[in-house]
Parts: C-alpha cells; sequence; structure tokens
C-alpha cells in the first residue's frame, strides 16, 4: 500500500527525519490558509497523487502552459489560485498513463533554496535479504534511468539485520553522497532514522529523491515516496487508515476485500484462476494462442464458493470482457466448491458471454458433474491448452 | 531414491489443531507419511488425530526424534513458529503459510544461517516424494512414481508439471514447490544440486517466474556443473511473460522492476544454459519427452510485444 507525500512526511517527522515545514489542503481554502501558517515569501504547492513525474506532468483540462503538478508561488494568494487551477482537474504524468489522475489533495510546503540534490532509498534488496540503502548523487532524476546510464554513481548498501544500522553505514552513505565534516554527520543520523522507520513501520519501499541541501548548509526530505508491506499493515493501524481509495482501481478494491488478488488488463478474455503462477501462467497463454487478457486474478489456495462468487461478478463487471477462461487446477481448493461458486454468481448476475472452464485436481469428477447437471452454457475443457484455444476462438467468433 | 524425504522421514505439524492442518494432517496420514506429533502451545498433553500434541517444538523433538516439521500457523506467529523449530535443530523445516511479513522472514533467513536446518518456503505447497512421503498441501491423486525431479516457485504450476509427466509416463522422484516470497529458505540452487547428486532422478523440471535473479542464479549453477560433467535433461518454463512491469502479480516475489527479472531474460538464461524451455505452461511434459528423445524443440513464440 501507498500513501502521499504529505502523509509519508508526517511518518517521517515523527522519527525526526528532517523534512520542510507543510500542511494539506483539500480546497484552496485551506490552501491559502496553510501559506498563512508558513514563514514565506516562497511557497510549493504540489497535487498529492499516488505517483512520480507531477512537475513535468500536465493538466488535461488546462492549456499546455499553464504549469504541472509542482508550482512556485509568492503570496498566499498565489497559492490559492494554483490550488484552484489544480483541485478537482486531472495531471496527466510519465507515470500515470494517459488517462491521468485528478487531484483532489494538495500539500503546500514552505520553499527552500536549494544548493545540491541527492538520492537516497531503502527497500529490501532480494538477492541478500537485507535492507538496503540506494545512494546516488543524482538527485531529482529518474533513479532507473541513471542505473541504466551511469551505474558507477549509484551506490547499494545493505544492513545485516543481526547488527541493524551502525555508524559505519551512516559514513558510507556519507561518502557515497560525497559529503564531509558536518554535513557527513547530518547525513549519517539522517540515513540511521530513515531505516529505524523503514523498520519499524514495516514498510517495502521508501524513496527522498530528492534529497536536498539547502542554502543554510542543511540536509532536508524534498520528496518522499512510501510503500508499506500489505501483509504487515494490521500491525500499523494508524498507517492503515492513510489509504486512499480514490488512487487505486475500484474493481481491485472490491477484490482486495473478498482476500482476491486481482490486476485489471487491457485485453477482452476474462480469467479466474487458482495460485498465482498458473494465473500468469493463463495470461500467457492466451496470449501465445492470440487472444489477450482482461486481468490478472487469483483466488487463493482456500476460496469458498462465496469468493468464488464474488470474483466472477468482479470479472463479469468490467465491460471490456468478451470472453470468460476459468482455469482450476485444485490442491486445497476442491472443484466442486468452485462449480458451486460459478454456478450461484451466473443465476445471480447473468452470463453473456462464453465461459469457458477447465478444471483439474481434487475433486474433478464431482466439479465437472455440476456444472453439465446445472444446464448452463459452459464450454467445458480437458486441458490448458484446450481450454486457452477454446476461449480465444470463442471471443474471435464474436467479433 | 529421492531427495529431502523419504519412507522414514518423521514429520512434526506446528499448529496442527487448526482446521487447515487437520485437513492436510489427515491427507499426509493417509498418504503414509509418517506423522510422529504436533505442536499447539497450551494443548501440550492432549492428542488429535490419535497423534500427541506438545506445547514446545524442542519437546516434541526429544519424545518424537521428528526430523521435519510442517509449519501452518497464521502469517503472524509464522515467523516465531520457524525460529523455534531452528531452536530446536529440526532438520527439515517446511512452511506453508502464506503473507508473512518480508521483515519477519529478514530475521528469519539470519537465524537459518549457520544453523543445522533447512527451510522450504514459505508460501509454499511443500513437497512430496512418489509413494513414500508428503509434507503439505499437493494432491496425491496426480503423482506417479518415476524418474523426473521437479522444482517450482508456484504452486499450481507444480501441480500442472506433476500431472503432465504422470500423463506423459514419466512419473516423478521427488516434488518440492519452494514458494513465491522474495526472502525465502530454500533455492532453485539448493534443489538442483540435490536432484543432480540423486542417482533415480533421471531429469528434471525447473518452473520460474518473473521477479528476482533466482532463475538466472540457478541457469548459471546448471552451466557450471554441466561444465563439469554433471548434467541431466532439464525442461524450464516461466510465468508471467505477458505481465505488466511495476505490478504485482499475487506472489510479492513477481514483480518486474528496474528493467530487471522479466521473463525474457529469464528464458534466455534457461536456454543459454542449455535447458529446454517449454512455451506454454500446458506443453512441460510434452516439452520433456521431446527433449528425452533427442527430437528438435518445437518453434518459440516471439516477445510478448
Amino acid at each position: 500500500m501507498h500513501i502521499h507525500e504529505y502523509q509519508a512526511k508526517d511518518v517521517l517527522r515523527s522519527y525526526g527525519v528532517p523534512v520542510p515545514d507543510g500542511f494539506a489542503a483539500m480546497d484552496a481554502d485551506e490552501a491559502q490558509a496553510a501559506a498563512g501558517k508558513l514563514p514565506g515569501p516562497v511557497f510549493v504547492v504540489k497535487a498529492q497523487i499516488h505517483a512520480g513525474g507531477r512537475g513535468k506532468g500536465s493538466f488535461k483540462e488546462l492549456g499546455a502552459d499553464a504549469g504541472g503538478g509542482v508550482r512556485l508561488a509568492r503570496s498566499a494568494d498565489e497559492v490559492r489560485e494554483h490550488a484552484a487551477q489544480m483541485l478537482n482537474n486531472t495531471l496527466v504524468t510519465v507515470q500515470t498513463g494517459p488517462d491521468g489522475k485528478q487531484v483532489n489533495r494538495l500539500y503546500v510546503e514552505a520553499g527552500s533554496q536549494i544548493d545540491k540534490e541527492f538520492y537516497l532509498s531503502l527497500l529490501v534488496d532480494r538477492a541478500t535479504g537485507f535492507t538496503s540503502f540506494v545512494v546516488s548523487t543524482e538527485g531529482g532524476m529518474d533513479i532507473e534511468t541513471v542505473a541504466h546510464e551511469t551505474p558507477e554513481k549509484i551506490l547499494t548498501l545493505g544492513v545485516d539485520p543481526a547488527t541493524g544500522f551502525m555508524p559505519h553505514h551512516g559514513r558510507a552513505v556519507a561518502k557515497a553522497l560525497g559529503l564531509t565534516g558536518d554535513l557527513a554527520k547530518q547525513a549519517g543520523a539522517l540515513a540511521g532514522k530513515l531505516y529505524t522507520a523503514f523498520m519499524a513501520r514495516d514498510m517495502e519501499m521508501l524513496e527522498i529523491n530528492p534529497l536536498v541541501l539547502t542554502g543554510d548548509g542543511q540536509l532536508r526530505c524534498l520528496d518522499a515516496k512510501m510503500g508499506f508491506d500489505s501483509n504487515a499493515l494490521s500491525r500499523h493501524p494508524d498507517i492503515a487508515e492513510m489509504r486512499d481509495e480514490t488512487e487505486e482501481d475500484a474493481k481491485e478494491i472490491e477484490a482486495s476485500r473478498h482476500d482476491l488478488s486481482y490486476i485489471a488488463l487491457d485485453g477482452d478474455i476474462g480469467c479466474m484462476v487458482n495460485g498465482a503462477g498458473l494465473a500468469m501462467g493463463t495470461m500467457d497463454i492466451i496470449k501465445y494462442h492470440g487472444g489477450t487478457p482482461a486481468n490478472f486474478l487469483d483466488v487463493g489456495g482456500g476460496a469458498t464458493a462465496e469468493k468464488v462468487a464474488a470474483a466472477f461478478k468482479i470479472i463479469t463487471a468490467d465491460p471490456n470482457v468478451k470472453g470468460i477462461l476459468v482455469n482450476i487446477f485444485g490442491g486445497i481448493m476442491r472443484c466442486d466448491v468452485i462449480a458451486e461458486g460459478i454456478i450461484t454468481a451466473v443465476k445471480e448476475v447473468g452470463l453473456s458471454v462464453p465461459l469457458v472452464v477447465r478444471l483439474e485436481g481434487t475433486k474433478v469428477a464431482e466439479g465437472k458433474k455440476i456444472i453439465e447437471e446445472s444446464g448452463l452454457n459452459v464450454i467445458s475443457a480437458d486441458d490448458l491448452d484446450d481450454a486457452a484455444q477454446k476461449i480465444v476462438k470463442a471471443v474471435g467468433d464474436l467479433s | 531414491m529421492s531427495i529431502l524425504i523419504n519412507k522414514d522421514t518423521r514429520v512434526l505439524c506446528q499448529g496442527m489443531t487448526g482446521k487447515t492442518a487437520t485437513f492436510h494432517t489427515k491427507a499426509a496420514l493417509e498418504f503414509g507419511t509418517k506423522m510422529v506429533g504436533g505442536v499447539a502451545p497450551g494443548k501440550g498433553g492432549s492428542t488429535h488425530l490419535d497423534l500427541s500434541v506438545f506445547d514446545t517444538v524442542l519437546e516434541a523433538r526429544q519424545a518424537t526424534d521428528a526430523d521435519a516439521s510442517v509449519i501452518y500457523v497464521p502469517p503472524l506467529f509464522a515467523a516465531d513458529a520457524i525460529c523455534e523449530a531452528i531452536q530446536a535443530e529440526i532438520p527439515l523445516i517446511v512452511c506453508i503459510t502464506e503473507g508473512i511479513p518480508v521483515l519477519d522472514m529478514q530475521r528469519v533467513n539470519r537465524a537459518l544461517s549457520g544453523s543445522k536446518s533447512r527451510l522450504i518456503g514459505p508460501n509454499c505447497p511443500g513437497l512430496i516424494t512418489t509413494d513414500e512421503c508428503k509434507i503439505g498441501i499437493m494432491p496425491a491423486s496426480i503423482f506417479r512414481k518415476g524418474s523426473v525431479g521437479i522444482v517450482s516457485r508456484s504452486g499450481t504450476l507444480t501441480y500442472e508439471a506433476v500431472f503432465q509427466t504422470s500423463q506423459q509416463g514419466l512419473g516423478q522422484t521427488t516434488a518440492v514447490g519452494i514458494g513465491g516470497d522474495p526472502i525465502k529458505g530454500t533455492e532453485f540452487i539448493d534443489v538442483l544440486e540435490l536432484f543432480l547428486a540423486d542417482p533415480a532422478t533421471e531429469s528434471i523440471v525447473m518452473i520460474g517466474e518473473i521477479g528476482g535473479q533466482a532463475e538466472e542464479d540457478a541457469a548459471q549453477f546448471l552451466a557450471d556443473e554441466a561444465r563439469r560433467g554433471r548434467s541431466k535433461p532439464t525442461v524450464g518454463f516461466i510465468a508471467g511473460r505477458t505481465a505488466p512491469p511495476g505490478r504485482r502479480m499475487g506472489h510479492a516475489g513477481a514483480v518486474i522492476s528496474g528493467g530487471k527479472g522479466g521473463a525474457e531474460d529469464k528464458i534466455a538464461a534457461m536456454r543459454d544454459a542449455g535447458l529446454r524451455v517449454s512455451p506454454t505452461p500446458a506443453k512441460i511434459g510434452e516439452t520433456l519427452v521431446g527433449l528425452l528423445k533427442g527430437q528438435p524443440e518445437e518453434a518459440q513464440p516471439t516477445a510478448a510485444e
């Protein structure tokens, strides 16, 4: 789960990490009031969406020269003007895709005089299993571009969980940033606080880009992206409350309520599969036979008939879906349970597109019998290859 | 012969009195697995499914001389359960639990290094040595005794590979699901090493998915071993060829990020190492038969656009 910049900065402040002063604003009045609480003379108005590239982005509803999602202002009135322009309009950035994202929240921050920009992030490196710093002098840039073009400018530094963060890690981070003296001490302390916050709050990703050196010789986190391990959210109810559902796909939210793993895609064949690997494999084989998957959907191991019915409804609610492939290899999951779930859902929401069902594994004979006796217009398949070919053909015949 | 487990393996179950564990312990007993006891804190001294229940893993190990433990405890308590088994020096620990926080696994991983235990999983279906021992949740009915060793990051794709190699009449020695989490105990390389050393295993199926570098590392390992004259016919498959970058596909580990961990790179690494790659998840068995019969390879699908 990701949170907004203003929320991430609140979390960082609570760990003593230096961030510029600022206030969240939900409307133009609040934005103007926020500016009144800051010293000035320069303010920054920042659109709060879960995507990067805001500064270079543009608003769909405004002209090309109207400015992006991060703007400077020199008075509270100007802050208000920018806020009024940005709120409720659609910001398109390199990371939002062409549809963009509606701006519902703003962050008004004290302007900083920037002498230098750096990059600093934390994540779990799966090769070592350690929480690792990624450090670069190339701040304010897309780190993947830096990694591609000038990999020598990036240092990756793992922290052994047996020792936790130690002073030598701080010195290494400062060295990689090219800092000495007091600034090196600041960098070491800042890195330690970031590590503490990362570990204490079960983060998955913490990216400070840019970390800046201000005109008065202070290191500050000018932007912050924060993602959390969804498996650990129940230990952090305050973080869980920060979830902004307007930032997520409605179908994905509905799926997560039923503990289903669902991702919307661009194609027209809806898929319902058990197991993440088989779900990906099913998408692959649909494409191999010339079709395109409309979604990734893993119903998980211990699904009930209700869960299967919920999954089926989410798939059929997608207007792009022209056919459905159900592919279940029962281990824990019993094929008869799946069959009952499908029939329940079809009776409730109807079935206007071709449905191919492939069942295998535990209780397969019972499952197939339930489907056959239901009288529903279901195309049954013998194996995965057969199933993929049948659904691709059925959808192809429609168009 | 087989790897990791056989008819003599004595198995404990941690969290045995829970609903899922009860279901799968019954299935393991029916299969013929030598279940020797269970652990459920606070329920020591009782019996469940006619097996003795203990409060701690250490007590259970001392009383039963177990050499493996399977864990079905809920995700937020699973790291503690694994570490308790490590502390009790259980040689083989299999954790089925899905959804363990990654920072919990970070500590578990540290506790494993230098210990006397091997961990399989978490978030895995377990393993089966055909006709001898079943630990975990794999459906026994699709297995058939034979000569193929199977190792996979994905649960249901393991079943697919087992099912297809059974249908082709090849059968399996042992099938191991190593699990889809980013931090896990046993990796591909560990299992491949065991399969190469096992005389009963004549060929290998390895199923990976997008995310991470483990498939590339495993391919490199097989290439290095082949240069030393150790090799067995091996078929590979990678799931997630059509997955969009940056999105997590169910498994916490299955995400392509920073241009790394993509399917095409993994497939290329497998082919460079001399593996034959199955073009779809439905052709794993057929591809292996073709390889064993010395038939030429089928045309590969082009890269996903």
